[in-house]
């Protein structure tokens, strides 16, 4: 939504092409520069464009035009109450937040506890300097207006732009309860909103100050280019640990199949020799239990520790439990493998967001060793 | 792609051609090339020691077995040996058959034997498959122009295929006129196709804190470059008659569920942003938001903002949730940097890079990229020992701006361990940073806006690994 300022000339300029840059420009502003279009000599293979396009009405504009800026320019009038906001937020908004926005399962988590009363006070959240901790939506924003604007547009996930005034403003007062920035009954309007971003925790951790905003802005890192005997010692810091080297998937297939590069074969042990043969005839071992046999760097990469266990119940089923479940189930390995892949509800309580980033390949493996 | 364990590609994305009968495990079989029937400990071997007898002894016994493993029944190896390469002595099925007929692919398809040169997500990296990442295979990649159906993906809410007959773009704020458009008349105005780099603000920041991803793909791929059509965003700014005494910001939102918001400041928006609707002689890609994008030259990719259905000018920024929440850059003193938008210059070699091998000692086109979102590249420099001495790279035309550029340069590989590097030098004067003079300034925990010195590790057996130096 844009400040309507009295300022605005409302008249349009007739512009032909010859004069169009110019007329306008003595409207506004003598000096004001045109930088891309240079407009032509009018010729008669070149006739005015500027029938094309029509005035946009008070009606669509306001369809459309929903964006509220920091000084709450275009916030619609309204109101709504942290106790509705929170019924509201059990049933559209904690299936992927979590009943107090700190879930971490689908979404990095709103809410987490690291806002603190001295960084209401202060208007810099204090953890944030802490790389320990997890940076939540509320330590990092600065701007109340964004949570109204995010939830009105956004949101829900899978249903944006179905949530009527009031219950924006419900859920945002909701929100912001969870961080103790208002009470748990506050009532949020468009009157009060002022007064609650003077107590956003971070209202003060934002610097525009840094070089990256404008092309011809003054850089912040320095480099020379030195050409010869630069580094007095060239030493390695980090790289890819032996166990992570398949955690993308094995990086032979990920190459073109001939040329000067091929892929190396990550799927073997590094330095392995006539490996893919000594691989594929080693004797199988004796199951020793799920844990020793599992596949850890698959369930590492895709994020399914997050939620399940070898052996105890987490935010899903331990692995144990599914693998007695489906234990002697005849297609339990193109079961399980359709259900991590496309997600799956109500056999366990919760349900399973789709691992679809899984190949075929790998759900199975994993699908295989729970059906073991 | 394939995942299979052997040497067998198996593609699956593009389906073989019907007309063509093919033996299984025939053609669709990779072959170890001849300078691979080595194993690793005999290659280390030879870097070390050289060629003795038993090794030459060895390397001749290595190679008739490997030749007799190309073979099909009916000659010997050793007679097909003494007389050339029975790729050359034996006709293939191609050159003795009828091929397929035209537009037996009415949209073409890449060679089936190119499927693992696709775009990939990073296991892990997200949460959720909407708001998401696909890289793009920069390893497999040639000149300046990304594929079309290789260009990299960003989506924050998922991606739609909007019906180009209902889209509209409406410009409001601060005009003498607000406007609407509709597709057909955005496409009647003058238009400019201009060649242009985008590349995500988090590009490469999986990286700020170790070595984290293994290849090329997954360290820059969030970059991509094509030729864009459409309209300056400067005439249709113009034409709605916008204000040029308060107009400070343009704010640009998409028309998917997200209703992706970025503001762009004027002096950017009358320079050179195209409201896009032709990507590389087609219509936009609805992953990269047909039938209408922005595309903010030199400038993080989530301000070229796709599906575009609204552009409002304004008088101040507007601290979207793109702004304000997501696409803040946190430095070590707990300020969150906002508004970070320019790309500044970069640059890494493609090839060789994390994840590939080098076969034999000798010659290799060394290869990469460079850009710069402030403006051209000026040049590019290549080391070879991780940064002690440099050499000037060969730069492919064209040289534009805010537009990838494709470097070159030879390099002999005399089979001892090497640390690949680029370092690009832009029109600005800039020169691209090493790792640790980013983190002195920024610390380890920005996310974005790491334009890093690349560095690629090409150990004894010729295998090339993604690593950073002190």
């Amino acid at each position: 939504m844009y400040n309507s300022p009295d300022a605005v000339t409302r008249s349009l300029c007739v512009l032909f092409l010859a004069a169009a840059l110019s007329a306008c420009g003595q409207a506004r502003d003598e000096k004001a520069e045109v930088a891309t279009v240079t407009p032509p000599v009018a010729s008669p293979w070149q006739s005015n464009y500027l029938d094309i396009g029509r005035t946009a009405s008070p009606a669509e504009i306001a369809a459309w035009d929903i964006d509220v800026r920091p000084d709450f320019v275009g916030l619609p009038p309204g109101s709504g109450n942290a106790v509705q906001g929170e019924e509201i937020w059990l049933a559209r908004c904690a299936a992927c937040h979590g009943d107090f926005g700190d879930s971490n399962q689908f979404f990095s988590p709103l809410v987490l506890g690291n806002v603190t009363a001295g960084d209401i006070e202060s208007g810099h959240v204090a953890a944030l300097k802490d790389p320990t901790r997890v940076r939540t939506t509320l330590m990092k924003v600065a701007t109340v207006s964004t949570l109204w604007d995010y939830i009105n547009r956004a949101m829900p996930w899978n249903d944006p732009k179905s949530l009527s005034t009031d219950e924006v403003y419900s859920l945002v007062a909701y929100l912001l309860s969870l961080g103790y920035i208002v009470d748990g009954d506050f009532e949020l309007s468009n009157e009060n909103i002022a007064d609650v971003q003077a107590r956003m925790p971070n209202r003060n951790g934002m610097t525009q100050e840094h070089g990256l905003w404008k092309v011809d802005d003054v850089p912040d890192v320095h480099n020379t280019a030195c050409m010869t005997n630069c580094e007095a010692s060239v030493e390695v810091a980090s790289s890819i640990p032996a166990f992570a080297r398949n955690a993308h998937g094995n990086l032979r297939d990920q190459m073109r199949i001939f040329g000067p590069f091929p892929g190396e074969d990550t799927g073997i042990e590094r330095g392995a020799e006539t490996a893919i043969v000594s691989v594929a005839e080693e004797p199988l071992e004796p199951e020793a239990g799920l844990a020793s046999s599992a596949p850890m760097e698959l369930l590492a990469a895709n994020s399914c520790l997050g939620c399940h266990q070898i052996d105890s119940k987490l935010v899903g089923p331990a692995f144990t439990a599914v693998a007695e479940k489906y234990a002697g189930q005849d297609d339990a390995v193109v079961y399980l493998s359709r259900k991590i892949r496309l997600g799956g509800s109500g056999v366990w309580g919760g349900f399973m967001p789709p691992m679809a980033q899984l190949s075929e390949d790998k759900a199975e493996e994993i699908a295989r060793w729970l059906a073991q | 792609m394939s995942e299979k364990s052997g040497r067998e590609i198996v593609p699956q994305a593009y389906a073989p051609s019907p007309t063509v009968t093919e033996r299984p495990g025939s053609f669709g079989q990779l072959r170890k090339a001849p300078e691979s029937f080595l194993d690793k400990s005999t290659i280390a071997a030879v870097s070390k020691s050289g060629i003795d007898e038993t090794r030459r002894q060895l390397l001749r016994t290595s190679f008739t077995t490997a030749l007799a493993g190309m073979l099909g029944a009916g000659l010997s190896a050793r007679a097909l040996a003494s007389q050339g390469d029975p790729d050359i002595l034996t006709l293939p099925p191609w050159s003795k058959s009828l091929g397929n007929a035209v537009a037996t692919n009415p949209y073409g398809q890449p060679s089936k034997y190119e499927a693992n040169i696709v775009r990939r997500q990073s296991p892990g990296l997200t949460q959720t498959d909407q708001a998401s990442v696909s890289f793009s295979p920069l390893q497999g990649m040639f000149g300046m122009i990304t594929a079309s159906g290789l260009h990299f993906e960003r989506h924050h809410q998922g991606w739609v295929d909007i019906d180009p007959r209902r889209h509209r773009l409406m410009i409001n704020g601060l005009v003498s006129k607000p406007m609407v458009f509709t597709m057909e008349e955005l496409m009647r105005l003058p238009s400019v196709s201009r060649i242009h780099f985008i590349e995500c603000g988090a590009n490469t920041g999986m990286e700020w804190g170790n070595a984290a991803v293994p290849t090329v793909q997954y360290t820059h791929g969030m970059l991509s470059c094509s030729e864009f059509t459409g309209v300056p965003l400067s005439l249709l700014l113009e034409h709605a008659g916008y204000d040029k005494a308060t107009a400070k910001y343009v704010l640009a939102e998409g028309a998917d569920g997200s209703s992706m918001t970025r503001t762009i400041d004027i002096e950017r928006a009358l320079d050179d942003v195209i409201v896009a609707y032709g990507m590389n002689g087609e219509m936009l890609r609805p992953e990269n938001g047909y039938p209408l994008r922005l595309v903010v030259p030199g400038v993080q990719g989530v301000s070229s903002v796709k599906w575009l259905r609204r552009l409002e000018v304004g008088d101040m920024p507007y601290a979207t949730k793109d702004e304000a929440i997501h696409y803040v850059d946190l430095m070590p003193d707990g300020q969150h940097r906002q508004y970070t938008s320019i790309q500044e210059a970069k640059s890494v070699i493609t090839s060789p890079s994390g994840g590939q091998r080098l076969l034999t000692k000798g010659y290799y086109n060394v290869s990469g990229l460079a850009w710069s979102g402030r403006g051209t590249v000026e040049r590019v420099d290549v080391s070879f020992d991780g940064g002690r001495n440099w050499y000037t790279a060969k730069l492919e035309g064209p040289v534009l701006p805010k537009a990838l550029t494709r470097f070159n340069i030879g390099w002999n590989w005399d089979g001892k361990p090497a640390i690949l590097q680029s370092r690009v030098v832009d029109s600005t004067g800039y020169v691209q940073p090493l790792k640790r003079q980013l983190k002195e300034v920024r610390g380890s925990r920005s996310v974005y806006h790491n334009n890093a010195i690349q560095s690629w590790q090409v150990t004894e057996s010729g295998e090339v690994e993604n690593v950073q130096l002190t």
